[in-house]
Formats: C-alpha cells, structure tokens, sequence
C-alpha cells in the first residue's frame, strides 16, 4: 500500500509526542530529584538499525548525541541474534552513555509479531552511584560509583536478580535507584506500547518508509541552514579555572558546504580530579551551540545531528579516555557552547550572545550533626543537592537572562521544598545586582546565595563552581560580567570545586557569575539605563562609571525608583 | 429543553468569553439562551443586553430571576494584558527576587533570543522585611516591626492601591504576615491586602508569591467591576443574589469573588468541564475526554465518576506558543485542563521542514479565516473544513456568513499547495489532520499524565467547532463513542447553572507516616472544615452541606503526590495504616505497583465543602433505532478512507429519540455542523444528545 505524504506527516509528529509521553511517564514515576525536579533526562525513539528518529525535547543538550550515538553501541555489544521480546538492557557507561556514572541509560528493543523493529532509550541522572558521591574529587573513573557495562537487566521479561543485588549492594540509597531504573523501565514500555498502536493504525510492518520520510526531510532542512552560510573557517577559544590550573578550551570551526567541522585541537590536557570530558558529551554540547545558531526548528534526528562532526585530540580534556575522573563532565561540557561561539561570532556576525555564567552553579550539602559541641537529639544526616543558575551573556539585540539556566536547561529546586528535605536554611537566594557585564545590551545577572545549616548541625559543602578567576567576556566591546565568590560569614576563604568542611554557626556566602554584555555600553538606550537602576539591576556606581549618569540622574531615579514609579 | 426533570426556581447563568458573552436562562427546567458580542469597555453592558434578550424569550421580568451565576475571562485578561492597579509586594529579606527568578530554566530550549515574560511587578514594588520563619514555622528571626513601620509609610506615600504579602514559609505560620498586614491597615485604612497564608497557603514560593500577587494586582479591577455589574442589575430590576463560577468548578458569592479574584482565573472553561459533567451523569458516563473547541483554543479535560479533575496549579498567560513554562503559575484549586491554540481561527503555515503547522496564532474573528471574505488570506482551520465539505458555504452560522471556498482554496494553495506541491483538497486534507493530530496528541500526553488510557473513555464534545473535527478526534485515540449534547454552542453558561456553591480549604504541612500525629491532623481538619463551610455558608444560608477530605501523598524522595480521598472518620479520628493503605491502593492503579522499603510522606491537606446538586434525571438511550435516509448528499472527504465520500445531510431538528443516521453523514444545526465519518453511526438519547458510535457497536439498528 502506497502511503500518503500526509500520513507520514502525521506519523512523524505522532512519534515526537510518543518521545515526550516517554519522558512524562519517567517524570511521573522517579526518585531522583535531579529527574523530577529538574528534569535531568531525556527520552528517544529509533530504527532497526539503531538511528535516533526522535527525542523529547528536556533540559539536557548534553543528551542529545550521546543518546543518539548510544544505541549503536547496544546493538554492537548484545548482538541483535542476542535480542528477544521482553528483553530491557542497562548502561551507565560514560563513554558509550552520557559522560558519567550518574546517568543511568536503559534501552529497550521493540518487536512485531517476531521481528524487530526498533528500539526505546531513556536516560536519568541518579542521585547517588556508590563511590566517593557525587564531587570532583575522584582520582579515576573507578573511584566514582558503581560501572555497569553494557549488559542485559531483563532477558526475555527475566529481571537479572543478581545484577539488581550487585546494584543495591553498591550505592547509598538502593531502594531510590531500582526505583528509578524501574522508573526507566516503564518509560520505554509506555513508548513501545504507543509505537505498537501507531503501526497498527497505518498497517506498517516495518518503520523504513517513516524513517525515511523523517530522515530524507530532516537531512535536507539541516543542509539547506548550513548551505546558506558563507563557508569560512575561524577559531574561537575561552580560558577557564579548571581543577588544578587554569584550562584553555580551543576550536576550530569550518563551514563547508554540506557539513560543518568543529576541532579541538590546542585544548588543554586531562585533569587529574573529575572534571574530564568524554568525547560524547563534547559532540553534544558542541553540536546543541551550533543547532541553536543555525537551525534551531529541526528536531533531533540521526540525519539533524550528521552533518555537524565534531574530533578532539585523545585525553584532551574535551576527549578524555577511560579511566579518566568524569563525575562533573558537566563544568566544562557546559563551557563548550561559549567557545564555539567564540569562533562562531568570526563567521556569523550578530547572531550568537556573549559569553555567560556557563556551568550551573550546583553545590551539594553533606550534613550531620554538630561534632563540637553536644548536638540536640533530634538532629540528623542529609544530603542536600542544588541547582542554580548564574546569568546568561547578553544577545546582540536583547540583554541576557538573569539567574537563568545556558546551555543546561535543568531548573531550580524551591527553597521551601528544599528546606523540607533536611536540617538546611537559606538566608538568601536573590538577583545579584551589578554582575551583568555592561554592554549596549548587558549581560542576564548572577545571583547570591547565603546558606547554612539548622541549629546543631555542621556540614560539608560540595563545591562546583568555574568563573572565580575567568568571568564571562564581552562582545564587541561589551564589558566582563562578575566573577564567582565564595566565602564564609566570618571571611574564612573556601574553593570553588571540592568538599570543604563549613562548622557549626557559619553560612557560606556565594555570589553566582553573571553574563557579559554585548556592545559598548555608550551605545545603551538611556531608558534601560535608568530602568535598571530604579530597579537595582546596576548599582549607582555602575551607572556612573559604566554607562556616564551624573549623580543629579542618579539622585532622581532612585528617588523615583522607590516611590514605585513606572520605568 | 427537556432532561425529564422540572427543576425550581429561575436561573440565570452567563459567561463573558473572549468574542461572546453567553447567557442561558432557566425558567421551570426549560432553557432559554443567547450569544452577544461581548463589550469590552464594560463587561456588565453585555450581560444586561442578554438577560433581557433571553426574559423576554421566556417571557419573565428580571425581576423574576432569583439567582445568577457568573463567570467571566476579565480576570484572565486583566493578567494577560497586565492591565492591574498599582500593588506592592512585601517579602521575607534575601527573597526579593522569587518572582522574577522563576524557575531558573528556559521554556524553550534552541531560542538564543528567548525572552522571559517580566514579572507581575517590577523590582522596584517589591520591599523586603527582615524576619524569618523555619519549615517547621518556628520563627528565626522575630519580624523588624519599627521598619515594617517605616514601611508603611513609605507605601502610603507612594499611594499603592494593593498590596500582596508573602513571606517564606508563611503557609506553616501567619503570625508575620498578620501582623505585618495589621501595621499597613493602621496607616493605609482603604488599601487592599492579599495575604499569601490567606490566598494560597501551599508550599513551594514561587507558586504562591505568585498567586498572592496577581490576586493584589486583580483586585482594584475586579471588585469595582463587580461592584458595578451588582448596581446595573439591580438598577435593571434583577437585585437577586449574584454568584461566580471559580476555576475550581465551584460557585463562590460575589463577596467572596471580590476577595479572592484569583480564583475566578479560567472560570469560563471551567463551567463547560462542569457542563460535560452533567451531560456524563445524565448518560451514567464514568470516564469522560470532554473537549471543548472554539474559534481560539481547544480545551481537555478527563471527567472521572462524573467529577471533572482538579489540580491545585495552574499555568495563565502563557507568552510563546501556549508552551509549558512560558506563563505564570497560579495555585488555586482549578479544573485541571490542558488547553492549546487550536481552533477553528487557527492558522495554517508550512515550516522549514516542509511540514505543515497549525496555531496557535489565530484569526480571530477579524478578518477571520479566508473564506469569510472580510480580507483574510492565509487559510485556517475552518478554511480546510469548507474545501473538505465538512461546511456548507450557504449555510453557516444559520446562514448568517456566506462563505467563500474560492479563497479557502486560493489561501491554501497559496500557503500550503505551492510550496509541498499538494492541491486545494490535499492541502486542505494537511491542515485538518496537522490540527487533529496536535488535539489527539495533547489529549494523549495528558491521559499519561494522569496514568489513564482513552481507549476506555467516552468523549463528550461542545463548542462551536468540536463537533467538525470530534469523530475524526475519536478515530485517532482509538475512542468508540462520542456524545455531542443540545446546547453545545454554551456549554460553558449552562454548566453554571449545573455547579454546586463549593470552597476548598487546602493546607501544605508536611508529615511523613513516621511523625504521624493524629491529634495535630484532627485539628488541622477542623480548621480547614471551618474555613470551607463558612464560606459556602454565606452563599447558601439553609442548604445542606458536605465535605470531602482529601490528602496529597508520596514515597519519600518522590516530587509528584498523588491524591488520596479520605471519608470523614479519617478526618474525626485519623490512624496511620489506614492512610497508607489508601495511599497504596491508589499508587498501585495509578502506576501498576507499590514501592517496597520507601516510607510514604503526606504534603498537602484539604477539605472541599459544598451544597450537593441533584443528580440530573437520566437519558434514555433507544431501544431500536431506526435509520433516517435522505436524499440530500454532499461530498464529504473523509480522512481515514483518505478519499472522499457522498455524505447524508441530515437536519439536527429532524433527528428525534429513536431515529439514527448512518456515517458517511453530516448533521447539520445553526451553530455547528456534526461530522460522521464513514466509521461512524449514530442516535439520538432522550435527551436530544447525538450519540455517535464505531458500526457495529452499541445499539442495535433496524436496518
């Protein structure tokens, strides 16, 4: 039977809503609050031969290739004569995964009536592996959390008893990840059924003809963005603080007709601790940066995704081998869109923002009761984790967003809810005025928090910061945005990535990067001058020295400013 | 209209939505209604004008009306056109910025010039104070009254007109905010205060600084409109009591409204899932789609046992494409609903992918789709229904509008034929299903949302342009019966008319099962008992009340509570294990099994009052039917056979109890037209409900 073009329209959007309930199932049903929360997970669909057809779209970019490429390597491990109905397969692998063990990839082979079909995938960052927990400070991958390979968890509806032992054995919180991968489990079965019910529906046997369809359309809408660019080279670099010492992020871009080429080459080498980057997640982020700029309308797609290729030399820090220290690929992986970017601004003029905060601002709290003194009985242990966000880099015709998550697009956890789960107190948590870098459009601002434990209680602090030493740069004459601190309400120093012990009655005081500004701040329209510091976007030195406001200015709009007048 | 019961009294219900303002009249368990423009300067101009459209069709002096229920979109508007008083917020120190902070994340995630809707206030109105309360509700800092003081001075020189409170934690503890609110009274006598322990004591602040802020921003506008409506219908001789329809499905006094206009936020939508509701019960119907699809957006909403569902968060004024995320978050107790831009205004491009796209930008009703000849050009939804067949250009509306299918078929060839090489019928057959589909999937994503599969439900469909595009909606869900009821065109004002005076009193205090403190719970419900049965006691002096109790639980570390409902001896005297069991049992049928080893923590509490409706007398459904043949066809095309059909025309007036129409069919009244395809067949209930099923199934024909 002949299917028409408006059946495969249907059918494709039909898939793209099958990926997105996947994803609401596994929302629906996790533990983990980095899942349901935040929405650290992503969903996919693909064809017998492995290529990704759709993905739901959540807020992990650094999900997008490595789901993509994952399936490929399921299929080469088990061995499709190796594959039978029922069957469910596990890896948190961070090379043929997402980049560490933290996320948990679950794939799932779709049969009708005895042939297979395709496959469901689903990944979810857990909240604990086993190992040292979650931090910078592994020495090696083996130091990080339990490594499951890629294996079977359910042989023909089988449940592998003995691998669900070695789990819980492993990690700190068993029942919460059976629980989520069990989660993850579903979530495919609630894909495959909807996928059963499409193929019924159109009497398909096979999914050829839609692959197809959706590949063929999504290859040539990809080319036809790149084809319109200028071809050119160009290369785009950023420094940032790193582990141990400062690390340079190189690239080269090459624009040509039909593909474009990002290269790696100069980027600085593996760090001993665990902010290494797995190819895979590189190609991810990378390959995010450059669909945003270029086509931001096709979906992902095998055929969307080709046509970028992205090469890093091996143990650079972006293409770091196993058995590499990689819990918080994140730090760097989320700095790659800025230095493509870099790059980028040289061959596309006026299209990319300016540098932002980059990596989230996550910070995970360990804690106990007070050891220096007698504790009251009913204190206790928790782990505490958060996610926050600095300020994203100015556009070049639209300030940058305050306090908002770019690349990631996790969200924020409410303080109420966070102060429910354990003994914490957050004093603080609010814009933080003047850390967007001035610019004729500024940068989006960071934000300060100040964070301390309930009376009898001390705690470890788990840092995860960048852009102490290396804050955000300006654009075409736009200026810096603000640096991260971090220090104790007394003034006791602390670092910007690893645990560090905060006593009973300190808070820690942390200001969150802010974005940098695009243009030179003269050029900034005087109305969104005034605006921002009637609302204290920019203190009143700022709007002196920055942006030329005589004091006379100042005086007025602030007295304005605070009988609440309109601006 | 006949539903077999004679009901008492003379009730008058309207709905001011966004082109009409409906109104229906119930005189004696007769209906009488009316469609108006709706008048935007003044709201109350557009009710007056209908009431006495629709007593003079019954022949009754307003006068005679002894009650009015009401529901508007001015609330939802005033929110999205930003067009409040001048309102303060006042919040804990450190917290300035929660409003405007959000979430932290973007709503879509590949837009490099993604901008954020500003915040309700701008920084500028929002003041901090310096105290704090712990989750617990101790307080860690007592509140600074000398600069509250100061505070208030300062407001009142300003002079704000509303002032909205919230502070951390306040839903475990009032105290700051009370006294906080006493200070400003004191100084500022005719302020208006909304307090976040009073509008929306949950936890979680963004939601609830949120909603305290919009009800302050609101409430100038609303009250003085009501104020308004009160005196204009009295003046017009209707000085009966008026009642408004709340999102949550309820009816609140006008009183009530004015403190708490918030809550009237979606009340039209809300009306037409209580509608669908009264049509379930009437058919015993208990697991509803209802789907109510106008000229702007589509509603859906499940209606389990004949009770709409609710949620307590709500999503108004979303700012890009109806995404999720991209509005504010509004938490009352609300019918809970997805709604999308996709209606019969809805218009129609063909993307980079050469892939055909729908909504949500819309007509309107100026110019209108093409073929309404007012200067449209681009084709919309209604376009692709005349070119299809499912209109008769001669007849819309009751013939009211000539339509033009010249310039359906010229807009979407120009649109949609040129650019993917399809011609006026394929690209019309494009659009149609692109628009059906993006229905069915919302439908899908919010059935998985809920745990609920729609192959066990029945649809209900209303609204102008539901009954065009509901059987072809059932074709893709895999849904074998569809009711269209009498009085589709409003729905919205007769489910008025059908709602029972309700207030639910929520609380989030958490407790997980081991702290378990049955003295604390029996407390806690009687409080939230007081508080729900007094206001709907100053609706209703005399009627009876009930009370339904309902608890949120969830495994500890899981974000998503489900609902647990509890019966009143849970409430008087409250044991652990059987909340759990509760919890349990309704864990295990919503996702399949219980989680072993997690310990089960309860979040939030509530208690809905309300004064119970009589249940609606039921349809009869046909004991044989007997086909009605006409001569009169057109060619219809029908989607699923991808080809088109000689479709029966049938009048909706000639289609008594008993008489039944086979698909390929069209059922033609002067609001809508109903769709058979060639799957279907139907019948008509006692009621005068179409009863439209797959062949072969349910009743029996003669034929």
């Amino acid at each position: 039977m002949k299917i028409s073009k408006v059946a495969y329209q249907v059918m494709w959007n039909r898939l793209i809503s099958v990926v997105e309930e996947q994803a609401q199932a596994l929302v629906r049903t996790a533990f983990s609050t980095s899942v349901r929360e935040a929405g650290d997970l992503s969903a996919g669909v693909y064809n017998d031969k492995g290529e990704m057809l759709a993905q739901a779209v959540t807020g992990t970019p650094g999900h997008v290739n490595a789901m993509a490429d994952a399936v490929p390597h399921f299929i080469r491990r088990i061995g499709r004569q190796n594959m039978f109905a029922g069957d469910v397969y596990i890896t948190n692998d961070p090379w043929e995964g997402t980049g560490h063990l933290h996320d948990i990839t679950i794939v799932t082979p779709s049969f009708l009536e005895g042939q297979l079909v395709g496959f469901f995938a689903c990944t979810a960052h857990v909240t604990d592996i086993g190992g040292r927990g979650f931090g910078v400070d592994g020495n090696s991958v083996y130091e990080e959390g339990l490594y499951l390979p890629v294996m079977k968890f359910a042989d023909k509806g089988e449940v592998d008893s003995t691998l669900v032992q070695m789990i819980r054995g492993n990690v700190r919180e068993p029942d919460q990840l059976i629980g989520d991968i069990y989660a993850l489990v579903t979530c495919n079965l609630v894909g495959d059924r909807r996928l059963q019910d499409m193929m019924a529906e159109f009497g398909l046997t096979d999914l050829s003809g839609i692959s197809e369809f959706i590949l063929d359309n999504s290859r040539s809408a990809t080319l036809e963005c790149i084809n319109a660019l200028t071809p050119g080279v160009a290369e785009g670099a950023m420094r940032i603080d790193g582990y141990a010492q400062p690390i340079d992020l190189k690239v080269k871009l090459t624009i040509e007709k039909d593909r474009i080429l990002s290269d790696w080459e100069g980027t600085s080498g593996v760090d001993k601790k665990g902010i290494n980057v797995p190819l895979v997640y590189t190609k991810a982020y990378a390959c995010y940066a450059l669909k945003c700029a270029i086509a931001p309308d096709i979906p992902n797609n095998a055929a969307s995704l080709a046509p970028f290729e992205i090469t890093a030399p091996e143990n650079s820090i972006v293409n770091a081998l196993h058995p590499a220290p990689v819990a918080l690929r994140h730090i760097i992986g989320h700095m790659v869109p800025d230095t493509i970017f870099d790059a980028l601004d040289k061959l596309l003029p006026d299209r990319v923002p300016a540098e932002g905060a980059g990596c989230l601002c996550n910070f995970q709290l360990q804690l106990r009761p007070r050891r220096d003194a007698a504790a009251p009985p009913e204190a206790r242990h928790a782990e505490v984790l958060i996610f926050n966000s600095g300020g994203s880099g100015a556009r070049p015709t639209i300030d940058g967003l305050n306090a908002t998550a770019f690349p990631s697009g996790v969200m924020t956890m409410p303080v109420e809810a966070t102060e429910q789960v354990g003994p914490v107190i957050i004093w603080r948590k609010e814009l933080r005025a003047g850390s967007g870098g001035a610019g004729q459009y500024r940068g989006g601002l960071g934000q300060f928090m100040d964070v301390g434990a309930a009376e009898g209680h001390e705690f470890y602090l788990q840092a995860m910061f960048d852009r102490l030493a290396h804050p955000a740069r300006g654009r075409h004459g736009g200026m810096a945005g603000a640096p991260t601190l971090i220090a104790q309400d007394d003034g006791t120093a602390m670092r910007g990535k690893g645990k560090q012990f905060v006593p009973h009655g300190r808070v820690v005081q942390m200001g969150f990067p802010g974005g940098a500004g695009y243009g030179k701040p003269e050029a900034r329209c005087r109305d969104a001058v005034r605006r921002d510091l009637a609302y204290g976007y920019i203190t009143s030195e700022q709007a002196a020295e920055d942006y030329g406001l005589s004091e006379d200015e100042i005086a007025e709009i602030l007295s304005l400013a605070s009988s609440g007048a309109d601006f | 209209m006949q539903d077999g019961v004679v009901k008492k009294g003379v009730r008058l219900g309207v709905d001011i939505g966004g082109t009409f303002t409906d109104a229906v009249l119930e005189v004696a368990g007769s209906r009488y209604s009316t469609k108006v423009l709706t008048t935007y300067h003044a709201p109350e101009e557009a009710i007056l004008d209908a009431m006495m459209q629709v007593c003079a069709k019954a022949s009754i002096q307003p006068e005679d009306i002894e009650q009015i229920i009401h529901g508007t979109t001015l609330a939802t508007n005033a929110l999205i056109e930003r067009r409040g008083a001048k309102t303060a917020f006042i919040t804990t120190k450190g917290f300035r910025d929660v409003i405007e902070m959000r979430t932290e994340s973007r709503f879509e995630q590949y837009d490099l010039n993604l901008k954020l809707p500003d915040p309700l206030l701008p920084r500028n109105r929002r003041y901090v104070i310096e105290e704090r309360v712990a989750a617990s509700g101790e307080v860690l800092v007592p509140l600074d009254v000398a600069a509250t003081e100061k505070l208030a001075d300062k407001l009142a020189e300003a002079k704000y007109e509303s002032i909205a409170i919230g502070l951390l934690h306040a839903y475990a503890n009032d105290r700051h905010e009370q006294k906080i609110a006493d200070i400003l009274r004191q100084r500022m006598p005719s302020v208006l205060l909304s307090l976040s322990s009073s509008v929306s004591p949950q936890m979680r602040e963004y939601e609830r600084f949120n909603t305290t802020i919009a009800n302050a921003y609101i409430q100038p506008l609303m009250k003085a409109y009501l104020d308004r409506l009160k005196g204009r219908l009295e003046e017009a001789g209707a000085a009966c009591p008026v009642f408004l329809m709340h999102s949550g499905g309820g009816i609140i006094s006008l009183e009530s409204a004015a403190a708490f206009p918030v809550r009237l936020v979606e009340s039209g939508p809300a009306g037409g899932a209580i509608f669908a509701a009264e049509v379930a019960a009437r058919h015993q119907l208990d697991k509803v789609l209802s789907f109510d699809m106008g000229g702007t957006t589509a509603k859906i909403c499940l209606i389990q046992g004949q009770t709409p569902k609710t949620a307590r968060v709500f999503e108004v004024a979303r700012s890009y494409r109806f995404k999720k995320g991209s509005g504010m978050p509004i938490s009352i107790p609300v019918i809970d609903m997805v709604e999308i831009g996709a209606g019969g205004g809805s218009l129609a491009h063909v993307d980079n992918l050469r892939q055909i796209r729908v909504g949500p930008e819309s007509a309107g009703s100026e110019p209108g789709p093409a073929c309404y000849g007012r200067g449209g050009t681009r084709p919309a939804v209604t376009d692709a229904d005349l070119i299809m067949g499912k209109l008769d250009a001669d007849n819309f509306a009751g013939g009211t509008i000539q339509l033009e299918p010249q310039k359906s078929a010229d807009a979407l060839i120009a649109h949609i034929g040129d650019v993917l090489n399809m011609d006026a019928g394929e690209a019309a057959w494009g659009l149609a299903e692109v628009v059906d589909e993006n229905m069915a999937n919302a439908a899908r994503v919010h059935a998985i949302e809920n745990g609920e599969d729609l192959s066990e439900y029945v649809m209900i469909a209303f609204g102008g342009a539901a009954p065009l595009h509901a059987a072809r909606l059932c074709e893709k869900l895999g849904i074998a019966r569809c009711l269209v009821p009498k009085g589709a065109g409003v729905g919205s004002a007769i489910g008025f008319l059908c709602a029972p005076f309700s207030f639910e009193a929520n609380r989030s205090v958490f407790m997980p099962m081991r702290a378990f403190e049955p003295a604390t719970i029996k407390q806690l419900f009687v409080d939230m008992q007081d508080e729900a049965t007094k206001f709907v006691r100053s609706c209703d002096g005399t009627a009876q009340i009930e009370l339904e109790y309902k608890i949120y639980m969830r495994y500890a570390g899981q974000g998503w509570e489900i609902p647990v409902p509890l019966e009143a001896r849970d409430a008087d005297n409250p044991d652990a294990a059987r909340f759990l069991a509760r919890f349990e049992e309704d864990y295990k049928r919503l996702f399949g099994r219980i989680v072993q080893g997690m310990e089960a923590e309860i979040t939030v509490w509530s208690v809905n009052a309300f004064t119970p409706t009589t249940p609606p007398a039921r349809a009869q459904a046909p004991k044989t039917v007997e086909p009605i043949e006409t001569s009169q066809t057109r060619a219809c095309f029908d989607p699923a056979l991808g080809q088109a059909v000689e479709a029966q025309i049938v009048g909706r007036d000639a289609l008594e109890m008993g008489r039944g129409v086979e698909g390929p069919a069209l059922i033609v009244e002067d609001e809508t037209t109903i769709v058979l395809p060639a799957s279907r067949s139907a019948s008509v209930a006692s009621d005068g409900t179409i009863d439209i099923q797959v062949k072969g199934r349910g009743q029996q024909t003669k034929a």
